[in-house]
């Protein structure tokens, strides 16, 4: 039996009473009080989220810059330092390798936050690349990640607002951080990168500071509502960018691993498409149940906002479009679902 | 939401954590405290159709939470009478009251010894602390 990993905040989630669970090589909490109530605390409140087991690799010199650019989809050359960007590491099919965002420290300094199951595969993807005058370090170890996410985050933490994607050095109760204003649930707040050595004392000031403990189940849940992919279900080596819905995110009239396939999919139009939907009827999807009009659940789960079933999968294209009607095979019943504008959960509409 | 572990007394258990109230020829079943307890706050209950002809230690019913989807084991056999509407409606009812309101099923026992082999609270409790 492989042995699992622990964050340096292990035994603040075992004194929580957190129930812990096997999740890309590490012992993680998936929940303390539960994940429906620690997913409204996000929507209406505050929730920390330990995130330390995201990996963190630092690429340095002067040819850091012309390494990104090539590996990665989207242009590097619209954020400058203390800018951060959503992005793709690509293959040569357009298909994902990782999601992950690049911040800009200075123009021959950038760290990537990758996925905790991806981060072997990266450094090895990054290193391979022929890359002079690039430095390529793993600083994992190094670092603990925060995430504060909710309405009332900002203002639990004593921070001012700042524009969505930057970051900058800060301080929470004299504990020096970076604090990056990105996230994975759709709310507003703030990812704090920590020396590990005092990973636990950050903890402790935001617990004492009112913002509720949250598991990785409701980290699903919210990441889900409001459709940002998860990178082993809904998008993966095998799926490519543009039939993912991440054209976006991808500088097609730039160079860079992937880009020439993904240009020919986009001018072709892709067979099936990463549709979103919500349950008409009762049941929940989950992953790897068929989609009868063709296609799979990716992502599936009760939506704690809408009180009932949504899911993420690619469906044939034609049937992508919002208010199509898909059939769900929820071990051996059909149950009708229809296909929504993404995200599926947004503040304003409710 | 949180309500104390207990095990009624007037209740015999199946190791798989079901509850049966027997009541003369007919029956009322449910799931444990535990099995609320490791499930968590449950968001869906399929249940089965009124008529439909329960074996025991068969699944008859699925039970879900956010994270997860278990079946629910017959612990005797029987005929479905009566659907707990309200946990269709409201799941968490079973998490908030399992031995009460969070009742799932009314079944007329097909095969009423079959109740002998049940476990009583003292050997439930025993058979959750060997697990």
């Amino acid at each position: 039996m492989q042995t699992l990993l622990r964050t340096p905040l292990y035994e603040r989630h075992v004194a929580l009473g957190a129930r812990l669970v096997p999740f890309a090589g590490w012992e993680m909490p998936v929940q303390y009080e539960g994940v429906i109530p620690e997913h409204r605390a996000v929507r209406n409140n505050a929730g920390v989220f330990d995130v330390s087991h995201m990996g963190e690799l630092e690429v340095e010199g002067l040819g850091a810059r012309e390494l990104l650019r090539a590996a990665l989809s989207n242009d590097l050359d619209r954020i400058g330092p203390g800018g951060a960007q959503y992005t793709l590491l690509t293959n040569e099919q357009g298909g994902i390798v990782d999601d992950l965002i690049v911040y800009e420290r200075d123009p021959e300094r950038f760290l990537l936050i990758v996925n905790a199951s991806n981060r072997e595969l990266d450094f090895e993807w990054l290193r391979q690349q022929e890359a002079p005058g690039a430095e390529l370090r793993d600083v994992s170890d190094d670092h603990a990640l925060l995430a504060v996410q909710g309405p009332n985050a900002l203002e639990r933490l004593g921070l001012p607002r700042a524009p969505a994607f930057t970051f900058a050095g800060g301080e929470i109760d004299g504990i020096d951080c970076v604090v990056n204003r990105t996230g994975y649930t759709g709310e507003e707040g703030v990812e704090l990168l920590v020396p590990t050595g005092r990973a636990a004392e950050l903890w402790d000031r935001i617990l004492d500071r009112g913002v509720v403990p949250c598991g990785l189940g409701a980290r699903d849940t919210l990441r889900l509502e409001v459709c940002y992919p998860l990178h082993g279900n809904d998008i993966g080596p095998e799926t490519d960018a543009i039939s993912a819905g991440l054209g976006w995110v991808c500088a097609l009239d730039e160079e860079f691993t992937g880009a020439e396939e993904l240009r020919r999919i986009k001018e072709a139009g892709p067979e099936r498409k990463l549709a979103a939907f919500v349950m008409e009827e009762s049941g929940i999807p989950r992953q790897g149940m068929t989609i009868a009009e063709g296609g799979a659940v990716t992502s599936g789960s009760h939506s704690p906002m809408l009180g009932r079933g949504i899911g993420l999968g690619y469906v044939p294209a034609e049937l992508a479009q919002p208010g199509s009607e898909l059939t769900i095979d929820v071990r051996g019943r059909s149950r009708r679902a229809r296909v929504v504008k993404k995200p599926i959960f947004s503040r304003e509409e409710t | 939401m949180a309500v104390a572990e207990s095990y009624p007394d007037d209740l015999r258990y199946h190791p798989e954590h079901d509850w049966a109230r027997l009541e003369g020829g007919e029956a009322v079943f449910g799931i444990t405290w535990f099995a609320q307890d490791a499930l968590g706050e449950l968001v869906h209950f399929e249940p089965p159709e009124e008529g439909a002809t329960l074996t025991k230690d068969q699944s008859y019913a699925e039970v879900e939470s956010v994270k997860a989807v278990t079946d629910v084991i017959a612990p005797l056999s029987g005929e479905v009478l009566e659907v707990n509407g309200a946990v269709t409606e409201a799941p968490e009812t079973v998490n908030e009251d399992p031995y009460g309101a969070g009742w799932l099923v009314r079944v007329r026992l097909t095969e009423p010894t079959e109740v002998e082999s049940l476990l009583d609270p003292d050997a439930y409790k025993q058979h959750l602390a060997d697990s």
